[in-house]
This record gives structure tokens, sequence and C-alpha cells, in this order.
């Protein structure tokens, strides 16, 4: 049995498609079978909604009267630091930004309670944003000073354009030492007093489609809420690592480049978010639709929490100073349990990623398919997979004399 | 019996008095501290279970509301704001009492207001900045 996206795509057309989320093709195929759910079945929506730090927005703010040259300026959103190089009225912000006068962790642990993306959070819900720049001023672009209030509907253009979201599995963060640890993956009590994981599991994306075979670039998903697509590999994409006989990585391996109009998006899917003593970030929503063009695309959407596999790691010692081992392996399931066992004691579970949301992406998609307001489309160049041989490497530093 | 969580606030003029043993003394109530301090313009802050006949309960409250102590509720100074929430559940390793739990059928997170002691350790432990303090 095999499909073709032109195929399905004329069956969106006339609203008999058959689209069912990642979660729902579990049973379908336990009742079915593989061979006739892969008859039946056309599209798997698959969701996340989590913490992803390479996010960020480029805007064109329209040109000043007179004109200004933001670029080898600075720029600043709600007094947020946006990156100025680049041509005269194009900026970016970052999600992990911060403002210049934010303590950061010298009161520790920091509290980072506004950072880039919760400007970009603001900015989408269409309130005004405050923009103060400076520039060094041309013959062509004399202005040396602009304070204004922008707003989404004004600009330009504003994009979504995040250069790693949607991590195909994460570790599992515990803290083996005798103090409280403030990171990324939360507060974490010392002594193995609790063990964070971030993943949708058996709904997220590239766990559906471990081997990248209908995700690629040039894909179009629900970003943010509205419509983006697939731009590239993500950065610290790693699709080398080692993998499950279902073909699922059990460590953090392949990544995605996301872009989209943020014009559509909507702020209740991009948030921003702030985790005490590590800094700001912005949560998204991503959700990736998977084409069912034969059995074996099948199969791997069929995938369940006790068949996919996360590492737990020690961010006490271990992840900061880059030392090997990892203290086991458990599954979504286990992590969904609300506890699991790490060195023989029993460690209470909880997550960073809301699967809930997940569920709603994922039925977001699947219902935008179905009414036929999102076809598919055929990646113009597929991802770099385990075959590529690429691998994420170290920084090797080399002494400046 | 009634069982409550309940703020209460006492005015400038009223810090140095000793009142809250009189809801001992003269209601036969017991009270169980969860948290005092005083904040800005000198106001005592004081967090209570309080338990007891309803009768003598009643009472106890009135003889506090007369004084001129505020009496609040609890439930209604640590909300969860439901826009903010993700449920995402990172939260629930966080609260010492269980008041916020993650339900595994529907993986969302439940506040249980009246497992709630105002710690409020969740505030700067929910990355979406969800729980808030009305006191």
């Amino acid at each position: 049995m095999t499909k073709t996206i032109t195929e399905i795509n004329e069956k969106i057309k006339k609203g008999d498609v058959v689209v069912v989320t990642a979660e729902e093709i579990i049973n379908i195929v336990e009742e079915k079978g593989v061979e006739a759910a892969a008859q039946e079945i056309d599209v798997v929506t698959t969701g996340t909604f989590g913490p992803m730090c390479s996010s960020g927005m480029y805007i064109n703010i329209g040109h000043a009267k007179p004109r200004i040259k933001l670029g080898g300026g600075t720029a600043y959103l709600n007094e947020v630091p946006a990156y100025c190089g680049f041509a005269a009225v194009d900026i970016y912000l970052g999600c992990t930004s911060l403002p210049e006068d934010d303590p950061r962790n010298r009161v520790y642990p920091g509290k980072f309670e506004y950072g880039g993306g919760h400007v970009i959070e603001e900015f989408v819900a269409g309130k005004d944003i405050k923009l103060t720049a400076t520039a060094y001023g041309t013959d062509c672009y004399p202005r040396k000073k602009l304070e204004t209030w922008i707003n989404i509907k004004d600009v330009n253009e504003a994009v979504l354009f995040n250069p790693r979201n949607v991590y195909q599995n994460y570790n599992v963060a515990v803290n083996l030492s005798n103090k409280l640890i403030y990171t990324y993956m939360g507060t974490l009590k010392p002594g193995l007093g609790n063990a964070n994981y971030c993943s949708a599991g058996q709904l997220s994306p590239l766990l559906n489609d471990p081997l990248y075979k209908t995700i690629g670039i040039g894909t179009k998903i629900f970003l943010g809420g509205g419509v983006g697509y697939v731009a590239w590999q993500g950065t610290q994409h790693n699709p080398t690592t080692k993998r499950k006989d279902n073909d699922t990585p059990c460590v953090p391996a392949g990544t995605l480049a996301v872009i989209g109009d943020l014009k559509q998006m909507k702020p209740e899917w991009l948030r921003g978010t702030s985790f005490q003593g590590y800094g700001t970030t912005l949560t998204v929503g991503v959700g990736i639709p998977i084409p069912i063009l034969n059995e074996e695309i099948l199969r791997h959407t069929a995938v369940k929490d006790k068949d996919i596999y996360a590492s737990i790691v020690d961010y006490s010692e271990t992840y900061p100073q880059v030392k090997p081992g990892v203290l086991g392996e458990v599954s979504y399931e286990q992590l969904k349990s609300g506890k699991i066992v790490v060195q023989g004691k029993e460690v209470p579970t909880a997550s960073l990623s809301s699967y809930a949301k997940a569920v709603e992406i994922a039925e977001n998609l699947k219902d935008w398919i179905k009414q036929g307001r999102f076809l598919l489309t055929e990646p113009v160049a597929s991802l770099p997979g385990p075959e590529s041989g690429l691998t994420f490497k170290l920084l090797k530093e080399r002494p400046i004399e | 019996m009634i069982s409550k969580r309940i703020v209460l606030k006492f005015p400038h003029r009223l810090v140095d008095q000793p009142i809250v043993c009189n809801l001992a003394k003269y209601f036969d109530l017991e009270f169980n501290i969860l948290k005092a301090y005083i904040i800005p313009k000198e106001e005592g802050l004081l967090i209570l279970g309080l338990s007891g006949e309803e009768e003598n309960y009643n009472k106890g409250i009135n003889y506090l509301k007369k004084l001129g102590v505020i009496v609040q509720s609890l439930s209604q100074g640590i909300i969860r704001n439901s826009t903010r929430c993700t449920h995402c559940g990172v939260c629930i390793t966080v609260c010492p009492t269980g008041a916020l739990v993650l339900d595994t059928h529907t993986r969302k997170v439940h506040f249980y207001e009246n497992k709630c002691i105002a710690c409020e350790l969740c505030l700067p432990a929910c990355p979406l900045r969800a729980m808030e303090v009305h006191f």
C-alpha cells in the first residue's frame, strides 16, 4: 500500500480525508493492524508545547521620516535588546534576550520575569511595544535617535524564525548534589529530589517520524497557532544517536528550524516563559502532520509512551562539566506515572512540556485538515538522517596567543 | 466542627496586641499558624488554620472583624491564573502539600485550594507565572 501527498491533498479538498492524532492512531493500529490502518488513515497529526530557547522574531519596522539606519546601532523593544546587524529597519529579537538593567543572577536565583519571549507574546497579542533605537547617522540615513510605539498590525513584516525547535526527545534532569539547583529543566531538588522531563512522547512530532521520512525542508506545520514551515534542520541536529528497535532515539537527536508569519499566530501558543535562576525563553506550540504514505510511516506514528525511552542525566555535575555517563533510561510511560527509580531511589517526576496542550495542537491541526483549510506539502529536500553521518560536536577551544 | 484556612490582616494599631490567643481562650478554637509577617505600612499578615465548633468559629471571626482585622479565605489569596497555566505540571513536585496535582488521565493540573498552605514555592517555580498571590 502506498499513497502520495497529491492523492491525500485531493482527499482533503474533497472533504473525505481521514485524519487522526498520534494518540488516537495507537488504538486504531492495535485494533485493526498496520495494514488496514495504513489503508484507512491518510494523515496523523502530532503536537508539542514546550519551552524552546532558540526562538525569536524578525520585524521590519518601516522607514522613519527622516530615515534612520539601525544596522550598526542599537534597538530595544520594551527595554529588551534586539539585534540590529541587518539592513536599515530590520531587527531580530531572541526570546532569551534580557533588559540591560535586569539583575540576572547577581541576586541568586534571578527571577527573570521579563525578556524577549515575553515581548514576543505581547507583540503577537497586539499590544503596543516601545521601540527605542540609536544610530550613528549617515548621509542617506541622517537620524540618530528613535523612540516610538510599534504594533504588529503596522510593521511591514513580523516573522517568527526559530533556529532550533521541536527536539526529538530530551534528557530527564536530576540533581545528585546536596544543594538546590536552578536549571533550564526547572528547579532540581538535592539528592534526587525530583526528575524533570520535556517531551510530548508519543505525540511529539519527530518521535512519530523518527527517521525523517516525511518531515523535511518545506513541510507545512502548525506554528504558534498559525501556519509555518520547516526551514532547515535545527541547530545541533544530531541524527546519528543511539536508537531503539522502533527507530526512536533515547537521547536528544533531531531538531528543526521553523519559520512562519507571526501576524497570523496567537499569544496562547507563544508564551513568554521564566526559569528561576536560569533566564527567559518562549514556550512554542508546534504541530506537524504526517502523511501516511506507506505502512512503515504508519508503524512509526503508532509508537507508544512505553516504547520511547529518555536518558536520565545529572544536572549538578555531569551536564555542566560535560562528563560522560547517564544514570539510566526510562520510558515515557514510567515518567508519566509520576515516579521513576534512579539509583534505587523512588523519584517524583514532572514535565516542562504540556501534554494537554500538545493534544490540543494535534486536535486543532486535525480540524484544519478535515475542514480543508490546510493542505500538506511535499518536502523540497530531506533532513539529514542517520545515514548522513552528521554528528553533534563540542567546541574545540584553541588558545589565543 | 468547622475547619478553615484564613488570611488575617491586622491594621497598624493592632499589631502589638495579643489577639490570636484569645481565639483559643474565649472561643475554644484551635489555631495553626502557617505564615506570619509584617508587610509595608506595618500591617500584620497572618495565615491560620482555624477549627472548632461552628458557633464558636463564627463568634471568633466576628470578634476579629469587630476589632478591625480583615478576614479573607486563603483560597481567595493564592490563585491559579487559568489563562496562563498550560498544565505542564512542573509545579507538582515543588508543592509540599499535594495541593497541585497532575491528573494522570486528563494530563491537567488540579489546584486543591483546601490543601494549600500559602508557602508560595510554586510562584517562582511556575515558568508561565500562573500562580498568583492576592493578599
